[in-house]
Formats: C-alpha cells, structure tokens, sequence
C-alpha cells in the first residue's frame, strides 16, 4: 500500500512540475488512479482484517485524494485532516453529558406574598407567589449517559440559594423489547403535559395556577413507569406509574407501599408539514393519611390536554404559533384533618377544576410573545369552600440570543380571592451550558 | 382501572404487526433518496425533514416517534447534526434495535469530514466538535456512503443481500457516469470566489474548487447582523466573488440585502432532494446545483 502511495504521490508532483496536460486530461487520469487504489484498498480491507489500521489510512488518503483531486499537490497537502487522532483513551472519555442549567430571576408583586390567599385552596408548597426581588429559580445540574447495553441514567440536581436537592434520578431500560421502556427512580410523572418537563423548557415565567394548586407546581416522586409506544402511524403512548406517594398531593411523607398510581394516554400526529398535534388523558390517584391541605383518604385528579403548533414549513424555530390548553377535576373522597388537632375531623366529598389556556407567537429565531389565563373553580362546600373562582392573566415576551439563552419579561395580573388583585412583573434569564440537551416536543 | 390500561397494553402488544419488509427512518431527505436508489421496494422509507426545514432546529414531534418506533435502520447524517431531537426521538420511541449497533447508520461517520474545530466553545457559535456535517454534496463521499450503507441493508436483511449488491452496482455505475459529466460541466467552476449564508458548502466547494471568501452568519448558527452585513459590502466589492449561496430553506433577506448593495447575484441552490423543483432525486440534486452555479459564472 505504502509504496502505491509513494508512488502518486511522486507521480502528482511530477504531474504538476512538468508542463500542465489540459486540466479535463489530468483529472481523467487521476480519476484512473483513484480508481485502481480503491480497488486495491477494497481488496486489502478483505485480506488485511488484522492491519486494519493500514487499511484505515489507506481508506482515508484515497478520501483526501478524491477530494483534492483537481488541486495541486501544495493544496492537498493544506487540505488533508489529521484523521486518526484518537478520540481521547483516558478514562474521563466515559463521563456522562453534564447539562447546566443557570437561572435568575427578579420579581415585583404588588401584593405581599406573605398575604396571598388563594380561595378556595390550601397554600401548599410551590403553590403560591415565590419571594420578591432576585432569586436564583430553578438551576440544576443534569449527569446522564447509558450505563450498559441495558440501562440509560439521569440524574438531575436542582439547587435554589443554599439548598440543593435531587430533583430526578433514574434508569431507563434500553432493550425492552415492543417499544416498552421501564423506568424506575426518582423522577416526574408523565401525566399531562407540562408536568414531565423541566420548567426551563417552559414558556412562561411560572407554571399554570392549576399546575401549582393540584400538583405543588410538579409531581415528582419515587417509584416506577412502564411506558409503551404502539406501532402505529399516528403516535400512542401508554403507560402507568407507581410512586411511593411522600409528596403532594399524597401525604408529606413516611409513606410505606404504593401511594400514588397513575396511567397516562398520549396521541399524537401531524396535519401536512406545517401542523403538529399531541393529545393526552391521565389520571393520578392518591392515598394519603395526612395531605399538605389536611386531607386523608383517596384523592383523583383527571387531566386532559392538548398541543397544537403551527409554523411555516415546519421551521417550528423560525417562527409560528403553539397553541396550549390543559384540564383538571380534582375529586377528593376522605376527610378533613384539623391541622391543630382540636376540632374532629370533617368529611370532605368534592370536586374542584382548573384549566389554563396560552398561546405563544414566535417572531422570529429571536424574538417570543405569548398569553395565558388561568383559572380555577372552587369548590362551594367542604373545608376551603369558596364561592369565588380564582383567575389569572398572563402576558410574556421572550428574546432569545441563541438556543442556549434567554431573558423574559412576563406580566401577570393574579385575582387570587375576591378582595385581591396581584400585578406581577417578572424578568428572568435561562441559559444552559454542556451537553446539548434534547428536548421534548 | 389500571387493570383496563393492562388489559389494553397487552391486547395492543399482541396485535403488534411483525412486518418482513426493512423499515428505514431517514433523517434527512439526500439520505432517504439514497436509500430508495439502494433498496428499491425492497424497504419503505420514511423521511423524517424535508428540504426547506432547517435540519438542526427540528423538534421531537409526535408523528417521528411513532415512524422511528417502526424503523429497523435508522440513517442520519450524525456529528451532531441531529443531537437536538434524534436522541429524544430514540429515547422515546423505546425502540431498541436503532438505539445502535447495526440498526444505526451515521452518513458523517463513514467519511472523513472538513473543518472540524481546533477550539471547542460556544462564544464561536454552533460549533460541531466531530466536523461539518453536510457532507452531501461531495459526490465522492457519497459513493463511499452508498457502499457502506448497501453493505448495512445487506446486513440487516441478508435474505436479500444479494439483491442490495446488484443494485449498488448499478448505482455506482449510473453514479460514476454523472460524476464524470458533473466535473466535465462543472470545469468553469474551478477557483471562483463565493460567499455563503450559513457554513454549509465546504464539501461541495471542495469538489468543484471553489473558493469560499466568508459567511453571513458572523459564526455558525448565529443569524446576520446589519453592522456584520456592511463589513462584508467591502469585501465583496472588493473580491468580486461569483456569487451568494444559500440552500432554499433558508431565510434570503441578508442575501438580498448584500446582493443589491454589491450587484453580486444571490442564488438559492436546493442542498437536500426536494429543495427545488428540478431535485427530485439524488442525481437531479447535482443537476440542479451544477445548473444554478454555472448560470452565474458566465
């Protein structure tokens, strides 16, 4: 091999020193050669199983001839690439995709979140308006990699001021058979929409009011998924969840056994190129000895919702309109603990709603802009009777400098009971380095 | 009623078609024509873009899920080309046989490609760490590409391994044939000066010897500014280059803008299979981009 090498490249140099043949003349000739050295690599790839390295150059120096082949032998020599470099041996080339995400925020409310009082729901945590002034949101840290043939692991760490905590951290199979994938960890369930998403994907400043008043903002615990994707044109996804149930709205903690179950639906498909849709019915029950809201006994809470986006010829980036409306029956079956222990518990049998709808116009690549309202329907019985219905609007624009950073200014006008009104402003950034994450749809 | 969703799942399990013939998921449509010219009807394809969609800003969308969950072979371009939505869409689909091994069939890996960056950091734009990835308008590359992806199939579905090297005979054949007229057609194209919208023509300038004086995008992926559009007035007044090259998806307004400030002519060539009327296969790609350039090298 070596010495055919030599040979043209001998051949080459003399080709270019003598005096020029017509330029259609030598390319036919170096087209000949090509020719005869890739038969002749080919033939060597067969024999030569064990010099694979040899044959690897080979396959690369007929490479770079091919491509400089009508320049002259200077310019190839510009032209070729270091190709065999190894791709770094040490063991750090193992290392999992690390993925950070860094946010900041600044809020101004002009009612004082110590006396936000929302009818007819209980505050539980991540229910109500976040502290005044800078805060550092939701950064995380995201490890993930596959960890044999068999198992892929994320681990995710959610870190606000000084405390840090695991927000996810699981395994997913990799080789179920039938499109079935298990999951089993710490991680947020898939009901819904929004709820399986990290917030730094979403696109307004905070989450929906029925997100945080049914879910304490996301629900997320540990426990197990299986989740099956049918072999179908139009896209289905089945699946149902097992989780421990020491998070809202399953009890504060302590919980033995399986507390919180779940299946979830989701459809989905496209409409030309210009249309995409998702469609989804999921169902969360709990048990609780002792919710964060004083309840004990067996919660449901349904969920439908449903994405629609539209762009030009499918550049979803570039600009376009993602329409979003999600829908929530909480149905409570149990009793009213007296959280201080005096009055004898009541019984508490009822229905409460929520929904949000938003729609966000994309400008450009750049610049975002989008609505939302908000509302809940209170229940006029029960412990948090109110016959008032709490509502919200939403205003956002959004300027992103590149996929990997943003700023937003959001504007929400909150009548969280009949006597209040909260004007909220919000400016925010988010920004991830590392790993290029992928999102979902 | 999780017993009715078990009860479901399983029934739905059970009904799960097994179906004989190769199912190949495409990323991009070079890679699907590609694959049609290699298997015939011997597989279906499904084209996960189309020409005027911007490849590295496509989102993980319902209907690519259930196509990927379908596919045997899965053939993208790689370094990184996809990392936005295809490790989503493997993730999600929970299809195991194209997570990798043979059921994976990256166009970038088989080739060696150009410009791969000395320096790796985000202030540069979207930078690929493995090399520039369009690699499909060299049409030499592409034969090599033709030949390991002929070998996969044949791999994949051995029953018909024979049948697949027939037809990449006569693809090589018809290939060769085109390249040899391509370069003959293509010989007032050598040493010409162009400018590009997004770095996405170092394999096709490689090829034909043309030679690339700058970028709209001041870096990769990073749109054109106004105050970056003027410096390049000089330098195209300047230089005198043939031509403004952009692939049809593409937004034309710096284009426009640069041509009609320096009279350099502004062209649209199609980059993938279905990016103009006339590129309605692979071989119809090259006929249309050859047309386009040589029309304004007169």
């Amino acid at each position: 091999m070596k010495p055919t090498l030599l040979f043209l490249g001998l051949s080459l140099a003399l080709g270019t020193a003598t005096a020029a043949p017509s330029d259609k003349q030598r390319i036919a000739e170096l087209e000949a050669r090509i020719q005869a050295l890739e038969a002749n690599a080919a033939a060597l790839k067969q024999q030569a199983e064990n010099a694979s390295q040899a044959a690897e150059a080979a396959r690369l120096a007929i490479e770079d001839l091919k491509q400089s082949q009508a320049e002259t032998v200077d310019a190839m020599a510009v032209a070729s690439t270091p190709e065999l470099a190894p791709a770094g041996n040490s063991a750090n080339a193992f290392n999992p995709a690390i993925s950070i995400v860094l946010n900041g925020s600044y809020q101004s409310h002009s009612l004082n979140p110590d006396d936000y009082v929302r009818a007819g729901f209980a505050p539980v945590e991540g229910s109500g308006p976040e502290t005044e002034g800078f805060s550092l949101g939701e950064s995380e840290f995201t490890f993930s990699a596959n960890i044999d043939d068999k198992f892929y692991g994320q681990i995710s760490l959610a870190f606000d001021g000084s405390e840090v905590g695991v927000e996810e951290a699981y395994i997913d199979t990799l080789g179920l058979p039938n499109g079935l994938t298990l999951r089993a960890g710490r991680f947020f369930s898939n009901i819904g929409y929004l709820n399986s998403h990290h917030a730094h994907t979403d696109n307004f400043a905070d989450r929906p009011l029925a997100y945080q008043s049914f879910l304490g903002n996301q629900f997320g615990d540990d426990g197990v998924q299986l989740r099956w994707v049918a072999p179908t044109d139009l896209y289905l996804e089945l699946g149902m969840e097992g989780f421990a149930g020491n998070s809202y709205p399953a009890s504060v903690g302590g919980q033995s056994g399986v507390g919180v179950k779940t299946a979830f639906a989701h459809l989905g498909g496209d409409v030309g190129i210009e249309h995409s849709w998702l469609a989804g019915v999921s169902v969360l029950d709990a048990d609780a000895d002792l919710s964060e809201d004083g309840f004990r006994g067996n919660s449901r809470l349904y969920i439908a919702d449903a994405t629609w986006k539209w762009a030009p010829q499918g550049n979803t980036k570039d600009g376009g309109i993602t329409l979003r409306s999600e829908y929530f029956i909480d149905r409570r079956d149990g009793f009213f603990v007296d959280p201080d222990g005096i009055a004898p518990d009541t019984i508490w049998n009822g229905t409460r709603r929520g929904a949000y709808v938003e729609g966000v116009y994309r400008i450009n690549r750049q610049w975002e802009t989008g609505y939302r309202y908000d509302r809940l329907w209170a229940d006029d019985s029960g412990p948090y009777a109110s016959l008032f219905d709490p509502y919200r609007h939403s205003l956002m624009l959004t300027w992103r400098n590149s996929e990997y950073s943003l700023f937003r200014l959001q504007f929400s006008q909150d009548n969280p009971n009949a006597a209040d009104t909260d004007n909220a402003l919000y400016l925010q950034y988010q920004t991830t380095l590392g790993a290029h994450g992928a999102h979902k749809f | 009623m999780n017993r009715t969703c078990a009860v479901l799942l399983l029934g739905f399990l059970a009904a799960a078609p097994a179906s004989a013939k190769l199912t190949v998921f495409a990323c991009e449509p070079e890679w699907g024509a590609l694959t049609q010219e290699l298997a015939g009807n011997l597989a279906s394809v499904d084209v996960a873009t189309s020409a005027l969609q911007d490849v590295h800003q496509i989102e993980a969308k319902p209907s690519l899920i259930a196509k990927i969950r379908r596919a045997n072979l899965v053939v993208c371009t790689g370094a990184d080309l996809e990392v936005g939505w295809l490790p989503q869409l493997i993730r999600q689909s929970g299809n195991a046989a194209i997570a990798s091994g043979p059921g994976s069939f990256m166009t970038a890996s088989q080739v060696s490609t150009l410009n791969k960056p000395t320096q790796l950091d985000r202030a540069n734009g979207d930078v690929h760490p493995q090399g520039n990835p369009h690699v499909q308008l060299d049409p030499h590359r592409m034969l090599t590409i033709a030949k390991a992806l002929s070998a996969r199939l044949g791999q994949l579905d051995s029953a018909n391994a024979a049948a697949y090297q027939q037809r990449l005979q006569d693809f090589s054949t018809r290939w060769t044939a085109a390249m040899q007229r391509w370069e003959a057609k293509a010989a007032p194209l050598k040493g010409r000066k162009v400018l590009v919208q997004h770095d996405s023509w170092p394999y096709l300038n490689q090829w034909l010897g043309l030679v690339q004086i700058g970028t709209l995008e001041p870096k990769p992926g990073v749109p054109p500014t106004s105050s970056y559009l003027v410096g390049l007035v000089a330098k195209a007044k300047n230089e005198k280059p043939m031509a403004i090259l952009r692939a049809t998806y593409q937004d034309p307004k710096a284009s426009l803008w640069l041509s009609e400030r320096t009279g350099t002519p502004a062209i649209a060539l199609p980059f993938s299979v279905g990016g103009d009327a006339q590129s309605k296969d692979l071989f119809g790609l090259y006929d249309a981009t050859l047309d386009k350039l040589l029309q304004v090298a007169k």
